[in-house]
Parts: structure tokens; sequence; C-alpha cells
């Protein structure tokens, strides 16, 4: 599966869409769902919660393993997909579309700076050497 | 450091293993979903490479006055030819060394099959002990040798099918009984908690039998499900639920420690003289979450601490190993932390799951 080219990603594995109204859905690529493997809980961040940039918000664990998701700019939560409470395994089995939470971003710069599919295939590929 | 590779590397890539490093061994972790290879298992069956584990014969006269000292459990407790004995081997101080299982073949013949992480170190002190108890005693290490598991409800049937010149010797075996089939040493062992057997054979030989075996219906199980498994089954893992600090007798491994023979064995003085004062437990998550190894765990009688934990996909909770103070009781809610949060457990009676069949 190819990284969608209509989002931009961080290089901690987050995918994130700039939606019309200028709120940011997030969620974990292709690539981070699986090196992780079959998604068995998802806790995401609470609604309200004030987000630095790179700040821990959301965990991710696998029947191997548990992972941070992080903020992929600063902003405040607005949204937790609650889905993913009773079905994590969406994740797997549809990564760009099992979003995990949404924000407000404070700085709509912040997104537009981030890596397009094409520069973070290129940061997957380098981790992998 | 390159990583060592078993004669299956090959097909294993064939086969689309996601391949991780396992203390040291380039091993398949599944072949795409690690729950669906777990299912697979408990409902029919399934294949793992064990190749990386040792298989050691130990030979000479005395071999068996050896073992009864070199080992927690009895080797006197088997006696026909084929009998399996679960083992630990301790330190004189007390921890295990390793778990591992010994299999009769002849009053001067026992082989023992130990772990992979622990086999350089366990030869080491067999062939130690070997020199000062029982010097006319040869410990080989069968590097010309592999080995297989097939495990789940159709296993044995699987086997018959690939081998069926097997079938005759190996059709009555018990648990834990095994049967030399001249180029096959089947036995009827495995680290899943299901029926199945563990084949040994020679090494130039796996890759066709794992072929066959695939040629006839079952499918690679990778070392995440074997973890799954083994857990919700109620089965140690060397190196995360006991290790040479841990006393056998807080780690679950009371029932094959023997200390009511007169026999001496290595170990024994310091397990007598240092009662346990935690032990193995169960627990349940009653939270959200995942239990995971040395995560705390707090109960009113003190702390203790979780060995193994995972998501069990035939309970479809989160499960766990977990030492605790003696006093605490099954039925026992207790708390675990995890990350910033402290959350709710029960104490259960393990194993979890066997036999297909979720046990809780």
């Amino acid at each position: 599966m190819s990284n969608p080219t209509n989002l931009k990603y961080a290089a901690s594995h987050e995918w994130v869409r700039a939606e019309a109204d200028g709120t940011i859905t997030v969620g974990i690529t292709q690539h981070a769902q699986e090196l992780l493997g079959d998604m068995v809980f998802v806790e995401a961040p609470t609604v309200g919660r004030k987000l630095k940039a790179k700040e821990e918000c959301a965990v991710v664990e696998s029947v191997k393993a548990a992972a941070d998701v992080y903020a992929p700019v600063a902003g405040e939560v607005i949204a937790a997909n609650s889905e993913l409470d009773s079905s994590p395994e969406a994740i797997n089995s549809d990564p760009y579309g099992a979003w995990i939470f949404k924000m407000k971003p404070d700085n709509a710069a912040d997104v537009a700076a981030m890596m397009d599919a094409a520069a973070y295939q290129t940061h997957v590929d380098s981790e992998a050497h | 450091m390159s990583l060592k590779q078993t004669p299956l590397n090959a097909a294993h890539r064939a086969m689309g293993a996601k391949m991780v490093d396992f203390g040291g061994w380039d091993m398949p972790v599944n072949y795409g979903s690690q729950i669906d290879e777990h299912h697979q298992v408990r409902n029919d069956c399934g294949m793992f490479d064990v190749c990386h584990m040792r298989v050691v014969d130990a030979k000479g006269a005395g071999v068996r006055a050896f073992l009864r000292y070199l080992l927690a459990n009895n080797a006197d407790k088997i006696t026909l030819p084929g009998k399996a004995l679960y083992s630990a081997m301790l330190r004189p101080e007390g921890g295990v060394i390793d778990d591992l299982i010994i299999y009769f073949m002849t009053e001067e013949w026992f082989r023992i099959v130990v772990n992979a992480g622990t086999a350089d170190k366990d030869i080491a002190w067999m062939k130690q002990q070997a020199v000062a108890h029982a010097p006319g005693l040869t410990i080989t290490s069968r590097d010309d040798l592999a080995m297989v598991a097939i495990q789940g409800p159709n296993a044995r049937a699987k086997v018959w099918q690939v081998l069926p010149q097997t079938k005759a010797a190996t059709e009555g075996l018990v648990n834990f009984q095994a049967a030399d089939c001249g180029t096959y040493y089947i036995a009827r062992t495995g680290y899943t908690g299901e029926d199945g057997f563990e084949v040994m054979l020679p090494k130039t030989q796996v890759e066709a039998f794992w072929y066959a075996l695939n040629k006839v219906g079952v499918p690679p199980i990778g070392l995440g499900a074997r973890d799954t498994l083994r857990l919700e089954a109620g089965m140690n893992l060397y190196g995360q639920d006991m290790d040479e600090t841990i006393n056998p007798l807080e780690a679950g491994m009371a029932w094959t420690v023997d200390l009511k023979s007169e026999r001496d064995f290595i170990g024994k003085a310091a397990l007598l003289a240092n009662p346990p004062a935690r032990k193995l437990v169960g627990l349940v998550l009653l939270d959200r979450g995942v239990l995971r190894g040395h995560q705390k765990v707090v109960t009113r009688q003190g702390e203790g601490e979780i060995t193994s934990g995972t998501f069990s996909p035939t309970l479809e909770k989160s499960i766990a190993l977990a030492r605790v103070p003696n006093a605490v009781q099954i039925g026992d809610t207790v708390q675990v932390v995890i990350r910033d949060k402290m959350l709710a457990a029960q104490v259960v009676k393990y194993p979890f799951a066997r036999n297909g069949k979720g046990l809780l």
C-alpha cells in the first residue's frame, strides 16, 4: 500500500489529514501498523486536552507491543475515535481510514510544514537501513 | 554481529515471514496475522520452527545417577524408553539455569532438549558437573539435528499423512512420551497447550519435511503466536518468568521440583533453606489495556511484578503471569501500574486456555 498523497506525515509515523474547516485528523501509517502487528487496544487522548508538538498523547497496543502516538503539531484535541475501543483491528485493515483523534492546530503553517508522502517514504526507507 | 539462522530461514522468507532478532537468531515473528495464527493452532494445527532449540545427548554408564543429581526433577520417574520429563536445572544457590525436557532412551543414554538462548551455558554447566561427578559421561550437542513442532488438534493426523511409516510407532504415545522412528524422533510434547508432536530429524531433511507438512495444509506459525499460546497454556518462558536469580518455587515450578525423595540434587539445600515468599499467579485485566512484563502489581499484601503479559486471543482479554506475595489469594483484585494509571486485575488460577478452550 502506498501512502496517500493528500496526507501529511510525521517522522514518528502519524498521518495527518487537513480538513476544510482548519482542523486535522490523525492516525498511524500503514508502515507503523505493519511494524506493530495485530492491534488490540487504543487509548486516545481526552477531548479538550492541549498538546504540544511531539507530545505523547495516545497509545496503540498490538499483541506484541505498545507504542506511543505523538501530537503531530501543537493544538487542542477536539475528538477521539471511540469506535476503536471495540475494533482496534480497524487500524490494521484500514490504517488511513481508522483515525485516532482530531485536533484544532494552533498554527496552520505547522501542518503545511510536515512531510508529504514522498518525503515520508524516503524517511521510512532510511529507517530500514 | 550477524544473526544465526536455522535451516528453515529461506523457507520462512519464501512463505512471507516477518523476521525478527530473537536472542541472536533470525526468526519468523509472524507470516501475516499473529492472532489468526494463534486461532489456527487452537482450532486446527500449525507448525513451528524450533530448530534454534538444542538437542543434547548424555551418554555413558551412570547417566541416570548423574541426572538425578543434576536436575531438580527426579530422573527416576522415567523408566520406559521414550518417556519424557520436564525439569529445572538449578544453580547451587537455587536459581534456575534453564528449564528443559529429558527423554529416557536407554539406561546409558538420555536425550535433553534445552532452550536456544541458554544452550551454550547449559552444556558448559553439564560438562563441568560431569567432570566432577560422572567423568565417564559424554555430553554431545546434536548440532546435526533440527526440530519442528506441529501443534493443534489435527497436528498428529497431519504428521501421519506426511510420515505414514511412523504412525504405528507414534499413535499409542501418551503425553510426554516419544518414539524413536529411525530418522525421526517423535515426541508428544509441545509449548502451546494443544495436542501435537515435536519432531527431531536430521538438519539436512528439515526443509523438505517443512514443505511436505505445508503441502498437506499445515501453515507455519511465528514466534508471536507461540508466545500467546504458551502464556494462555500457563507455560513459563525462560528469561522472563524465571532465570538464575529466581527460586523455581517462586516461578510456579513446585510441581517439577522433587523435594520429597531422599536424593540430593544441585540447589536442593538452598531451596530447603529459603522457603518461597512469593508465588506465580495468573492475572486477568478487568479494565481496558494490555498487561506486559515488568509492570508493577500492587496488592494489599505488598508489591509484585508481571513476568509475562499479553493479549489473549482465545479469551479476548489481557492476561499475565505475575510474581506476588504468598498471601495473595485466587479471586483477589489487585492493581497494575500501566504507564500513569492503576488498572484493576483479578488473580486467577492458570492455565488460561488449553485444548481449544478458555478455562476461566
